[in-house]
């Protein structure tokens, strides 16, 4: 979509104009200027903009999708390699774990046209379920990293990255983290250079990996990598900068700004690429200095190539190896050190903070589903979505949550293993396509007792809103075919299959009865649309006559945010009133008041 | 037009204008909760200092913000700046569009010079009631106005919702702050005029420009009137403390579980002989709810007046 920012500054047609760009805006821009031609993603914070700013360059210039998931999404770019033509795929760090199996064998595939995966890393863990370092990656599969500091370095990394995989014959990553995908600075665009498309390269050899093949290929892999060490020991963006001699740093990506906010004079030796690690530039930076630290998030990966190398050098001591950085963790790490001075403390007043947690949004249609699910007793399977935060109180509603599209396999094995509580498994539809599907026709392959809950609220809602096969619209907004979930799912062999209204309370508990009941796998839909998107749901908000509420607090266990405490009070407990400005009026809270005091405010008026 | 409950401390110094010419960057932290319009915020005033020829840089944290949770946008301008990130105690001005994310935030402000403006909106998260024991406080920040004046330079709590309210547009709070925030940073007004209008949909610039104003014009306002009090939250009345008790006729229940589903502290269970059965009795708050839901008339709450000894359950 195009943000304010691009329609700011959109008047201007000179070639290097200045542009605000988040990290993920520049890589998109780079990627299309470099002739990009095939590029897709499934969406996942903080990587999910790549993908929606690059469907906002001409259909004729390139081909952008969402897939179904990120090992599709890379098969996908890479057959678009294999075509000759220049291909992006773009995943969080927790989808390269599901890409990683094409992943590996791309390796030593390589490209025909260049191949370039931009990898969003998440240290902090701001929205994910871990907090891995995908560079671990890049080192097993013997492949460039790339890591850029800021949105100009995203977009000149960028480019450079189609440059390298064609001339090494190598996919190449680009890794970025939350803090660099979404933070905006200047960046110096220009224009699309239409890159010719290859023909396919005939050649068995290197894009059929049979035993015999990869034997070779792999060989092919670690000459490459000391080819990719030489290159990058002398290539531009990787440089040394001069300052005090006493000791040096050696860092990459977004901890190099942090770095040179605390010590501006520090000699730096900042690393373009965080893998493979030059050795011969590496020692002698390290001999050119007194002492030697590494700066970089999560693991030490630099830091034990150094180490490999027979050198003495500081790092994982001083700075945490869990956990995002900033100029605060910097500076701790180098006070510590000894080399600067420990930062004036004065007397902080801190008020105590307010629990904030995300929650379900009003009216989120998951809100019903979980009050069933909680109130079947069931031992609960749960996925990735915003429904995992049906976890917190007062729903307080799933017992586990492991990976995209884990839930059915994990209740599976629950039953299996002879759970004594029934078993539900909940998934998202977004996510069911994901990754639930296979494990859907596990489960009534190998008769499983589970009841599965398909929220179905006709988009992928967590990260803001995307298309899927589902949805009957593309990346790009134009329509497609639809996916019939109830077709899809008795074709698997489900017998026991049934929609019903998510705003339907009775209905919705009295369906998830029956499901459990049903020996064998059982499907329920439960079927509204999320509140958010694609439009803003806004009804007639609801009303509570506070005078007759027995503050019972039936409604509060919906933990629906448009409902809070009042100032009054019944009983020594508060009654409760609603925020007519939240409240989206799906009349849950009417249908569990014990007394019947939740009115519709104002009669929605036909005009 | 502020004669709502707004304060404003200090009111006796100038503006605090930041020093274009001072190499070290102006640090801006805005805040608030998912869905108020922080980006927004952040990006007009990023777009602003660009527009200046400061290097700037903006970092926000989103994700499943719109869902609710806390959210902060990081501004950071001047000749250069290294870092998308203000550490603790180094934002020149804190900007806050609800009262607790601006006292979350408080200690990033700068102690001496830092200028906190925010929203007296008071947004209260489902986890602020949870606890549902008789008497129970909302856990929603206590501090008042007057507390938090004490701790920073300068402080402006305005009721930006309100004023926004009744210009007939809620969703125009974050633009009377922008008008508030105008007052302390060294743009031109007419540069601001011009950003906010380019960032605001076409059909309300005019509510956008009179909410802009109104922020600006309460800020000079504030400086030449007496503050008045915050308003405090209301306390909870007096009440006989007692506890709870559940009579259970056996006979009459028909082990429909209704009571036991819903109840909220989740404290009854069918027993062995599918019969009700009070199982955390230091759990019940006494909310009658299983009264009321039994449709056997099988459970009745009485509320003892508290003593020692009581018992809970049968
Ligand atoms: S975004 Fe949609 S699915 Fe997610 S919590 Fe809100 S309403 Fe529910
Ligand atoms: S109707 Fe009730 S449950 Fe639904 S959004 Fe409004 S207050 Fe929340
Ligand atoms: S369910 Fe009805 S009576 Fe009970 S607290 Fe809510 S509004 Fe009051
Ligand atoms: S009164 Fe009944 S419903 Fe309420 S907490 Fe006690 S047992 Fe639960």
């Amino acid at each position: 979509m195009h943000t304010p920012w691009q329609a700011a500054t959109a008047l201007k047609t000179e070639s290097k104009e200045l542009r605000p760009l988040t990290g993920n805006e520049a890589i998109a821009r780079a990627a299309w200027e470099a002739g990009v031609r095939v590029a897709a993603a499934y969406p996942g914070t903080p990587s999910t903009e790549v993908l929606e700013n690059l469907a906002t360059y001409p259909v004729e210039d390139l081909h952008a999708q969402w897939s179904t998931n990120e090992k599709v999404a890379l098969d996908v770019a890479m057959g678009a390699s294999f075509a000759g033509s220049r291909a992006l795929c773009a995943m969080k760090h927790v989808g390269l774990n599901v890409a990683a199996d094409a992943f590996m064998t791309a390796t030593y595939i390589g490209v025909n046209g260049g191949l370039v995966l931009i990898v969003c890393d998440d240290p902090g863990i701001h929205s994910s379920q871990n907090e891995q370092d995908s560079r671990i990656y890049g080192q097993l599969a013997n492949i460039p990293v790339l890591e850029p500091s800021d949105a100009q370095e995203a977009y000149d990394f960028t480019k450079l990255a189609f440059e390298i995989s064609e001339q090494f014959d190598t996919p190449v990553i680009v890794r970025s983290t939350t803090r660099l995908s979404h933070t905006r600075s200047t960046v110096s665009v220009g224009e699309r250079v239409e890159v010719p498309a290859r023909v396919f390269l005939e050649r068995p050899s290197k894009n059929v990996m049979i035993p015999a093949h990869a034997r070779g290929r792999h060989l092919f892999v670690l000459e490459r990598e000391t080819k990719l060490k030489d290159f990058l020991a002398t290539a531009d963006i990787t440089r040394i900068e001069r300052g005090d001699t006493k000791f040096g740093v050696i860092t990459a990506g977004t901890c190099y700004p942090y770095l040179r906010e605390v010590l501006p004079n520090a000699t730096v030796l900042k690393l373009g690429a965080s893998w493979p690690l030059p050795d011969t530039l590496l020692r002698e930076f390290c001999a050119s200095v007194e002492q030697v630290f590494v700066v970089e998030e999560l693991e030490p990966i630099i830091e034990k190539e150094v180490a490999s190398l027979g050198i003495k050098v500081e790092g994982k001591r001083l700075f945490p190896r869990a956990g995002e950085f900033s100029p605060e963790v910097v500076r701790a790490g180098f006070v510590q050190a000894g080399l600067l001075p420990a930062p004036p403390s004065y007397n902080a007043w801190v008020p105590e903070p307010v629990v904030r947690p995300p929650v379900l949004c009003a009216g989120c249609p998951h809100t019903s589903s979980f009050m069933a699910v909680r109130a079947s007793g069931a031992r609960v399977a749960g996925d990735i979505g915003c429904y995992t935060l049906a976890v917190l109180d007062p729903l307080r509603g799933i017992d586990t949550c492991v990976a995209m599209g884990s839930s059915i396999g994990n209740a599976i094995g629950m039953a299996k293993a002879g759970e004594t509580k029934p078993v539900v498994a909940t998934i998202g539809d977004s996510t069911f396509l994901h990754a639930g599907l296979p494990a859907l026709i596990d489960a009534v392959y190998n008769q499983a007792n589970i009841a599965v809950v398909l929220l179905d609220n006709h988009i992928t809602a967590m990260t803001g809103g995307q298309e899927h096969p589902g949805t009957g619209k593309t990346l790009r907004g134009e329509p497609a075919p639809q996916v019939d979930y109830e077709a899809l799912i008795k074709a698997c062999g489900v017998k026991w299959v049934k929609k019903v209204d998510s705003y339907d309370l009775a209905a919705t508990h009295q369906a998830l009865r029956e499901a459990i009941n049903y020996r064998g796998v059982a499907v329920l839909i439960s079927n509204r649309p999320c509140v958010l998107d694609p439009i803003k749901i806004k009804g007639p908000p609801l009303e509570i006559i506070t005078s007759q509420c027995t503050a019972c607090q039936s409604c509060m266990n919906l933990g629906c945010p448009a409902l809070t405490w009042s100032d009054e009070w019944f009983e020594g407990r508060h009654r409760v009133k609603i925020d007519p400005a939240l409240c989206i009026g799906c009349t849950l809270c009417a249908q569990v008041c014990t007394i019947d005091c939740i009115k519709i405010a104002s009669p929605a008026v036909t005009q | 037009m502020n004669e709502q409950s707004n304060i404003a401390v200090n009111a006796e110094s100038e503006p605090v204008a930041f020093n274009a010419a001072l190499a070290e960057p102006t640090n801006v932290l805005i805040v608030g909760v998912g869905g108020q319009g922080v980006i927004m915020v952040s990006k007009v005033l990023a777009s602003l200092a660009q527009a200046h020829g400061y290097e700037v840089k903006q970092s926000e944290v989103h994700g499943m913000a719109k869902r609710g949770g806390t959210v902060f946008s990081h501004v950071r301008f001047g000749p250069r700046v290294w870092s998308p990130t203000i550490a603790k105690g180094e934002a020149d001005v804190l900007i806050a569009l609800e009262w607790a994310e601006g006292l979350r935030w408080l200690p990033h402000l700068k102690r001496d010079t830092g200028v906190f403006i925010c929203d007296t909106k008071r947004i209260v998260p489902p986890f602020a009631c949870l606890s549902r024991r008789p008497g129970a406080p909302m856990r929603y920040s206590t501090e008042t106005a007057e507390q938090v004046a004490a701790y920073v330079s300068e402080a402006y709590a305005i009721d930006a919702t309100k004023m926004a309210e009744e210009l007939g547009n809620e969703r125009a709070a974050n633009v009377v702050l922008l008008g508030a925030l105008s007052t302390v940073l060294e743009f031109a007004l007419p540069e601001w005029e011009k950003t906010v209008t380019a960032f605001v949909p076409k059909k309300t610039i005019a509510v956008n420009s009179a909410a802009f104003e109104l922020g600006r014009n309460w800020i000079a306002d504030a400086k030449s009137e007496s503050p008045s009090a915050d308003a405090a939250p209301a306390a909870a009345p007096a009440h006989t403390p007692y506890q709870p008790r559940l009579e259970i006729t056996d006979a009459w229940c028909k082990s429909c579980e209704i009571c036991v589903k819903l109840c909220p502290e989740r404290c009854l269970k069918l027993n062995a002989d599918r019969v009700v059965e009070l199982v955390a009795p230091e759990k019940c708050t006494g909310c009658r709810l299983c009264e009321w839901l039994c449709p056997d008339f099988a459970i009745r709450v009485h509320l003892d007046t508290e003593a020692p000894a009581m018992e809970a359950a049968q």
